[in-house]
């Protein structure tokens, strides 16, 4: 197991490194400058500024000394947030979207799993065609319609839940999560269906029911276990995608989250917070892509044997 | 004696897109406590369906029982609703199941499985339950009960597993035992042992058995009732004695042939010949343990020769080898060490390129019909492949030579154009053959051809085969865990026990005075 965790680890140190060593360069080739559009700045204080942020080096050298600093933890200082440092801006931002992101797939997991499972069990019928519809329907939709969609409907026509922010009014986190988490439980919902079924029709099932076993059991012991490795091994994916997605929610809904950060920072040229985020978001992305891996492979007890992990 | 189920006039119909199908039609039949009913026909006769049937065990849609009745326990099982059913299922009839590779969940431990049925019908606590288990594993004849109740399925063999399920099975002390099949996945040396069990526990607890069949020869020693079933309808029953000695039916007689028996009618003494088609010397193929990292010899200093014309069997249980052997003589598998001499060269070290011209004349027969065929091609492509991948057919000839090849293992012509699910194992069977003796090949290795197959079909595709070795003058290597089969169609015989062959020889020799005791248990587990 300790092993299989090691190799995987070290696979992804390139991949970080390349996404670090891509991001820094196409920033740079962007046109625009951190400075360019701050027209009153005297042509002395531009040059004090950008010698301050090492932009005078030659673009090698300032990459040799980013991947330094990147070595110690340290992310390097926000070009437009002056005195803050990209570390201290994402330590404020992380935590909202990761909540977003929690709520978004716990009601992927949740609506997604259900309607799924619920689908398999009566495949080709009622119970089946309207999950699957909505589910058709909610991977079509993409979010930045959804979202002022539920906001038209709940915000605006009932006056159910506020319409943007995040903690400030009560009930305002629904709608972003739900609408962040709605493609997702689309995909689960297909997902799990097609896992249900495929175990549904197993020989085991099938001796499961002449144990005379309740159809619940049935379904929640016997048949969920291997029905939802597809969901598991989806979980790493999603992830990325509920990250990359947050930044669309944080925008329509006003909501002040490390996606509205990274946005800024593009718009403003702002490179190190730009790199800084990337690498963060990638190393969670490859973080949560192993721990989705291990986690379907340690539910199939023939790899996790495999794995080493009964010892 | 009073019967303990008594069936009658069960019908059950399959309501498909294609019309109604009558899988069961106005089958009635009557076990007693004690007594062990056997119910033997080929696939699609409905002898399951109408076990499945009672149970409310029948996928319904599209499955309906039109009528009948089943008392059982004073009452009429297809009246009872599904809260009812639930109650008798595991409780009072318990059933086992053909595949013990599938039939048990994977991702649940073996005790967990065990101790449901106690669980849920007896409200037993679950160290109760865990302690009636350890103990039925036992009866069951597990050496380790402690630690079987820990592990996962996949840690067994086909054999152990179906132990399992028979405990499993038996652990809320069922009155009715059905046992669908479950000795037909299994090695025959495994069989006779799962045999014994059942007839030993049916003895013991004195319970009621309905054991479901396509082979005549498996029940013979078990039944004390038979009923034969075709295209749903029983065609005769009787006690077991008067089926098997005065049989009255066409069909009953016709499964009774299908039994292999006898000896092959033109076996050669090939010994004497000089220069063998193929030649293996000393082989070894070793695979790494997963576990440990060790090297495990699956093929262990082998050598042998085979002449032209020849058919060797090679017999041995599941994990002797075998297998291994075969594909490393085709270098599908890759050997160790020793050579392999094909018509006097040496292709033990050719490289892939410089194999193909080889592949043409040395081909393989599979196991499963099922899988061993491409869903997507139709078998028009299936048999053309080859024949475009050596380049020996084009154009016309190319589909005189498909239809020719249809022909020679007895398919319709008209069938080409068609997938291999729209046929049975049987037919499959003769694609997987066509497509192997396309090449117009010397050496075919045929690797459990007939396993996966019913006795009646088995009987057909093994006439089919001696009369291509005999019409192509082929050389076979024919592996089989089965003696009886070996023997109807082999010249020689190689026995084979963990990657050593512990005897070899001629056919009949072996047969009638085998000389390692490994050979006589095979011999002593043929049904």
């Amino acid at each position: 197991m300790l092993n299989f965790i090691l190799s995987r680890s070290m696979q992804s140190i390139p991949v970080i490194f390349v996404v670090i060593t891509i991001t820094f360069f196409l920033v740079r080739f962007a046109p625009g400058g951190p400075f360019d559009d701050e027209k009153s700045v005297e042509p002395e204080v531009k040059a004090a500024l950008e010698a301050q942020y090492r932009l005078d080096q030659p673009l090698f050298s300032q990459y040799a000394a980013y991947l330094g600093d990147l070595a110690q933890g340290d992310l390097g200082p926000s070009f437009k947030y002056p005195g803050r440092s990209v570390n201290e801006l994402i330590a404020t931002g992380f935590p909202v979207t990761a909540e977003l992101g929690l709520y978004a797939i716990l009601i992927a997991l949740c609506i997604g799993g259900i309607s799924g499972v619920v689908a398999a069990l009566k495949p080709n019928t009622a119970q089946d065609y309207v999950p699957m519809s909505l589910a058709m329907l909610g991977i079509c939709m993409p979010t930045f319609l959804l979202g002022p969609l539920l906001i038209l409907v709940f915000g605006i026509w009932l006056e159910w839940l506020p319409v943007s922010g995040w903690g400030d009014l009560p009930g305002d986190k629904i709608l972003p999560s739900f609408t962040l988490g709605a493609a997702y439980a689309a995909y689960v919902a297909r997902l799990s269906r097609g896992g249900m079924l495929e175990v549904m029709s197993q020989d085991y099932i099938r001796t499961a029911r002449a144990k005379g076993l309740p159809e619940r059991v049935v379904v929640l012991k016997h048949g969920l276990r291997g029905g939802m490795i597809p969901v598991v091994a989806y979980l790493g994916p999603a992830f990325a995608g509920i990250l990359s997605g947050s930044f669309v929610i944080e925008t329509i809904f006003q909501i002040h989250g490390l996606g509205r950060f990274y946005v800024q920072a593009a718009f403003n040229r702002d490179y190190t917070m730009i790199l800084g985020c990337t690498v963060f978001l990638a190393t969670l992305i490859v973080v949560f892509n192993l721990l989705s891996d291990l986690l379907a492979a340690w539910m199939n007890p023939r790899l996790r044997s495999q794995l080493g992990g009964n010892q | 004696m009073t019967a303990l189920l008594e069936v009658k006039n069960l019908t059950t119909y399959f309501h498909t897109r294609n019309g109604v199908v009558k899988a069961v039609d106005d089958v009635s039949f009557t076990v007693k406590s004690g007594e062990t009913l056997a119910i033997v026909g080929e696939s699609g006769s409905g002898k399951s369906v109408s076990c499945y049937s009672m149970l409310g065990l029948i996928p319904s849609p599209p499955g309906r029982i039109e009528a009948g009745e089943a008392w059982f326990d004073g009452r009429d099982l297809l009246k009872a609703s599904q809260a009812e059913l639930r109650q008798i299922r595991g409780s009072k009839i318990a059933m086992i199941f053909q595949d013990p590779m599938t039939s048990l969940n994977p991702y649940l431990t073996v005790g967990e499985q065990l101790i449901e049925p106690l669980i849920f019908h007896h409200k037993l606590s679950r160290a109760e339950a865990a302690e009636k288990a350890r103990s039925l594993l036992q009866e069951v004849g597990i050496r380790d009960p402690e630690k079987t109740y820990h592990a996962w399925p996949h840690e067994f063999s086909g054999g152990m597993r179906q132990r399992v399920m028979i405990a499993m099975a038996l652990i809320a002390e069922p009155k009715l035992l059905i046992a669908d099949e479950p000795t037909t996945a299994l090695d025959v040396t495994i069989q006779k042992q799962i045999l014994e069990l059942v007839k030993e526990i049916q003895q013991h607890r004195d319970i009621g058995v309905i054991f479901i069949s396509h082979d005549l020869a498996v029940v013979k020693d078990l039944a004390d009732q038979v009923v034969v079933m075709k295209t749903g309808r029983v065609v005769e029953r009787g006690d077991a004695p008067s089926i098997f000695n005065c049989p009255d039916h066409d069909y009953t007689k016709k499964l009774l042939a299908a039994i292999p028996a006898g000896s092959k009618a033109s076996a050669h003494d090939t010994a004497q010949m000089s220069h063998p088609l193929l030649s293996v010397n000393n082989l070894v193929t070793t695979f790494a343990d997963r576990h440990s990292g060790d090297r495990f010899k699956a093929v262990d200093d082998i050598s042998f020769e085979l002449q032209r014309g020849e058919i060797l069997g090679l017999v041995g249980e599941s994990g002797s080898g075998k297998s291994t052997l075969g594909r490393s003589v085709l270098k599908l598998a890759q050997s160790d060490s020793g050579s392999i001499v094909f018509d006097g060269e040496e292709i033990q070290d050719l490289t892939a390129k410089a194999m193909r011209p080889y592949r043409r004349r040395m081909q393989m027969i599979f196991q499963d019909p099922y899988a061993s065929l491409n869903p997507r091609m139709t078998i028009y492509d299936t048999l053309a492949e080859p024949l475009v991948l050596h380049d020996l057919a084009k154009g016309p000839q190319l589909n005189k030579a498909v239809l020719e090849l249809m022909d020679d293992v007895g398919l319709a012509r008209a069938y080409v154009r068609k997938y291999p699910h729209e046929f049975s194992g049987g037919q499959r069977q003769r694609i997987a053959i066509g497509r192997a003796i396309a090449t117009k090949p010397e050496l075919v290795i045929a690797d459990e051809p007939v396993s996966a197959l019913d006795v009646t079909i088995q009987k057909q595709i093994l006439e089919l085969i001696l009369h291509l070795v005999d019409k192509h003058h082929l050389s076979m290597l024919f592996i089989s865990h089965d003696l009886a089969v070996v023997r109807v169609l082999c010249d020689r015989v190689m026995v084979m026990k963990q990657g050593r062959v512990v005897e070899s020889g001629l056919m009949e020799s072996v047969w009638s005075s085998p000389q390692h005791d490994y050979t006589e248990a095979l011999l002593k587990a043929a049904p």
